[in-house]
């Protein structure tokens, strides 16, 4: 039976990147969107203009679920590693552990308990600490990036430690450890990603929005800032990425050789836009090229030297080189076609026509699922590209698996998918069921709409007094009935 | 002089997990009473009185499972592949539960309504039974050899470890109906009353029946309990309990509102209390040591400056959220 099975190694992984691809959605969209939110709201609070709180709460209802499912999805890979990975667990918990430690203490702290405040407490805490609080939970959100990301890029560029004779890490300097060689670089490049991803579906909201009514107040504040964030951020996302690669390339060169298809070390290199790496072979068949791109953008000289896969010994080379090469190609292509999307707006944005172009609201509408995607596809080229080791270069991921057994793997495994695909199934089918929403006046959140959600002082009164110029006095039930 | 770090971070673990028994607890429990209650409007006020802060409340869990990767690896490592399949079942459990919490409100259609209600009711129960069991695991044992786990992946179900897993539903249902009894009034919270009391001999039956099972089961704690001198420093818990039991069952009598969820968590603090006694120094019994567990001084001090700010800071602002939301949760409130 256990021969039918494939090895509890690869199952185990399987899991780990199912559990953690579904998990990352969620902050890789709430991270952007908590952000998002308090700007809103302080721009509700600086000018008094009703359509800003509108946005508001209409964008709080979808992080509140959104967020939701972040967090149980992401109590799950706090436990895995230890269930699953237990060898890596204990070897890298002296230095791993304080950075989650500090993860949890910093930033999941402060976003669970502010976001009760966020959701439930406008109306008893006053629009000046309501903002305070949802200033907290977007702060928490980048704290949590920060932690999280360290631990990420020392397990890609391990510095900062000793190793004890029973081989764990021993932590030697903390600064090192916490600002290691990749860190700045996938900070910025994962910051940046989770707002572009945001972006990309605020915009989208918004451009469906205005497809069926374009004078809507409330979609032309989604879609207008949706589009200076492409329009600004993406060709910056292109810089920041490039300045990653270089330096994954000095610290990660197997990583990088496995993104461009290079098996071959060449002056001169070549930027190979499609074509399929064969590792058995060694060289990747149908290459379509430019000749010395790489050279160019990996060491800033036409004539550097790249070095290619075959400078490495092929136990080091990453298991999946197909894999990496492609997702790579999805991420830039993706991020092209925002700069794309960024520069059409900016171009209409001048002409004043931003909100009279269908085929660029078409466009934006299309784009929608885009960041999630890239995001995706960028994860899978760092955390593949690391590959074979859970730790670059010091442990091996066959040598970080706990002691249990393939079917036990396997059952959980299965477990996990069913759970997952129903219970995020029916939680991101409601999210598309209030993106269809059309942003109201008076639009209200969680709070307001539902029952019972607040005891003692009803909100609605207290918003009404403070912007009494831009709400009925019946709340629109959000999607509830009494 | 040098300080004891490990004995001060098995201490703040210790917390952290006594915490979330406590908070989660009576959120799980409210979910426990689900099929109780069936009224729309009673669920919607149960649900109402935990919805901003469960969320809170679980990540003391978090902090739980992430301070034991950080400060006793040991443990974790061995800890969690022995409860693999409970563990797992117990976070899948969180996850229905957890979405459900955001989803029931926003259910379109009754059927879809009863789904949400019951993947929350269930998945309240799956994680206090599957939580119980992995204590009653733990206390029984689990098999080490050099730095890893060393048993097979179902050690962990025996029937002690099903009573413990009992125990614990029954216990945060306790935990539940008093915090209901504290946030809501009128028939809702009649009810609770005499939930309560059920619940409340129940759970003090079952924490009289693991004790004695205890004892009887384990030549260590048999040690630790029944000779002298360790016995008078033990004396307290028991006699306290049985003070707490005769005050809950008069606040009830009397119909007091807070006294009750005092009370029970007071059950919980003892009985927390009176394992740590059983266990100590062990983390990972029979064999594992809280000193044997630690990770490098470094990690454990570089971590404890910062709990040492953050920790204060955590407990201020999570008091001020619950005294935002203080008061009485009511029926219809908010719907207009």
């Amino acid at each position: 039976m256990s021969d039918l099975l494939p090895s509890a190694l690869n199952l185990a992984r399987f899991q780990f990147a199912f559990t953690v691809v579904w998990h990352f959605l969620f902050p890789a969209f709430t991270i952007g969107l908590a952000s998002y939110l308090a700007v809103l709201e302080g721009l509700w609070l600086w000018t008094g203009r009703g359509a800003y709180l509108d946005t508001y709460r209409y964008w709080l209802k979808i992080f509140a679920v959104a967020f939701a499912m972040g967090v149980v999805s992401g109590l799950v890979m706090s436990y895995q590693f230890g269930t699953n990975w237990s060898v890596f667990a204990d070897k890298t918990s002296p230095v791993l552990g304080p950075l989650l430690g500090y993860e949890v203490l910093t930033a999941f702290f402060l976003e669970a308990g502010f976001l009760g405040v966020m959701l439930f407490g406008l109306g008893r805490v006053g629009p000046r600490l309501h903002f305070v609080a949802t200033c907290f939970v977007a702060g928490g959100t980048l704290l949590s990036a920060f932690w999280i990301l360290a631990a990420n890029s020392w397990m890609q560029t391990p510095v900062g430690h000793a190793t004890s004779p029973d081989g764990q890490f021993i932590p030697d300097s903390w600064l090192a450890i916490i600002f290691n060689p990749s860190f700045p670089y996938r900070f910025a490049h994962t910051v940046t990603a989770a707002y572009l991803t945001t972006a990309m579906i605020v915009g989208a909201v918004g451009a469906w929005h205005l497809l069926r009514d374009r004078m809507n107040e409330r979609a032309r504040i989604m879609f207008s800032m949706a589009m200076w964030m492409a329009a600004i951020v993406a060709p910056l996302q292109l810089l920041i990425g490039d300045l990653h690669g270089v330096n994954s390339y000095h610290h990660q060169p197997t990583k990088v050789a496995a993104m461009e298809g290079h098996f071959e070390t060449e002056r001169r290199a070549p930027s190979i836009l499609f074509g399929m790496p064969d590792a058995d072979a060694g060289v990747t068949r149908g290459q379509i090229a430019i000749p010395a791109f790489a050279s160019l953008y990996l060491t800033h000289s036409l004539d550097g030297e790249v070095k290619g896969l075959k400078a490495f010994p092929k136990d080091t080379w990453p298991t999946n080189i197909p894999l990496v090469f492609w997702a790579f190609r999805i991420m830039v292509g993706l991020g092209v076609l925002m700069i794309v999307l960024g520069m059409a707006s900016l171009w209409l944005r001048r002409r004043n026509r931003l909100y009279d172009a269908p085929w660029l609201h078409r466009f934006a509408v299309a784009m929608g699922p885009s960041g999630l995607i890239a995001v995706t596809a960028g994860w899978t080229v760092t955390e593949a590209g690391r590959q074979p080791f859970t730790v670059y270069g010091l442990l091996r991921t066959a040598d970080s698996i706990s002691p249990i057994a393939a079917p036990a793997v396997a059952a959980s495994l299965a477990a996990f998918v069913v759970v997952y695909f129903v219970v995020f199934g029916a939680g991101i089918a409601y999210l598309f069921h209030l993106f269809r929403q059309t942003p109201e006046a008076g639009e209200h959140g969680p709070p307001q709409g539902q029952p019972v959600r607040t005891a003692g002082i009803t909100p609605a009164p207290a918003l009404i007094d403070l912007a009494p110029e831009t709400h009925r006095a019946e709340p629109r039930q959000a999607g509830i009935r009494p | 002089m040098s300080i004891d770090l490990t004995l001060i971070w098995a201490l703040l673990i210790a917390t952290a997990v006594l915490l979330y028994v406590l908070m989660d607890g009576f959120d799980l429990g409210v979910g426990i009473l689900f099929p109780a209650e069936a009224a729309r409007a009673d669920r919607d006020v149960m649900v109402n009185s935990v919805a901003p802060v469960w969320d809170g409340n679980e990540t003391w869990l978090v902090l739980g499972g992430g301070g034991l990767f950080a400060v006793f690896p040991l443990a974790y490592a061995t800890i969690f592949p022995a409860l693999y399949m409970p563990l797992i079942l117990m976070l899948l459990a969180l996850v229905f539960r957890g979405v459900a919490f955001e989803m029931r409100f926003r259910a379109r259609t009754s059927a879809g309504e009863l789904w949400w209600d019951r993947a929350f009711s269930w998945g309240s129960f799956a994680a206090a039974f599957l939580q119980g069991v992995c204590l009653g695991a733990i206390v029984q044992g689990i098999r080490v050899e050099g730095r890893a786990y060393a048993g097979g992946w179902w050690d962990w179900l025996t029937p002690f470890s099903v009573l413990t897993g009992v125990a614990l539903v029954v216990g945060y249902g306790l935990l539940g109906a008093c915090w209901l009894i504290w946030k809501t009034d009128g028939a809702l919270q009649a009810r609770c009353r005499s939930y309560a009391r059920v619940l409340g001999f129940a759970t003090l039956g079952f924490i009289a029946l693991i004790s004695v099972m205890m004892v009887i089961q384990s030549p260590p704690f048999r040690a630790r309990w029944l000779t002298l001198p360790n016995m008078l420093y033990a004396a307290p818990v028991p006699v306290l309990l049985a003070l707490l039991a005769w005050r809950f069952h008069r606040a009830l009598g009397k119909g007091e509102d807070g006294v009750p969820f005092l009370c029970a968590l007071g059950f919980f603090v003892l009985s927390y209390i009176g394992l740590g006694i059983s266990m100590w120094p062990m983390i990972v019994p029979p064999s594992i040591t809280i000193w044997q567990a630690a990770t490098h001084p470094s990690s454990q001090l570089f971590l404890l400056v910062g709990a040492a700010v953050l920790v204060p800071v955590i407990l201020v602002y999570t008091s001020y959220v619950y005294w935002i939301f203080r008061g009485k949760v009511r029926h219809g409130e908010g719907y207009h």
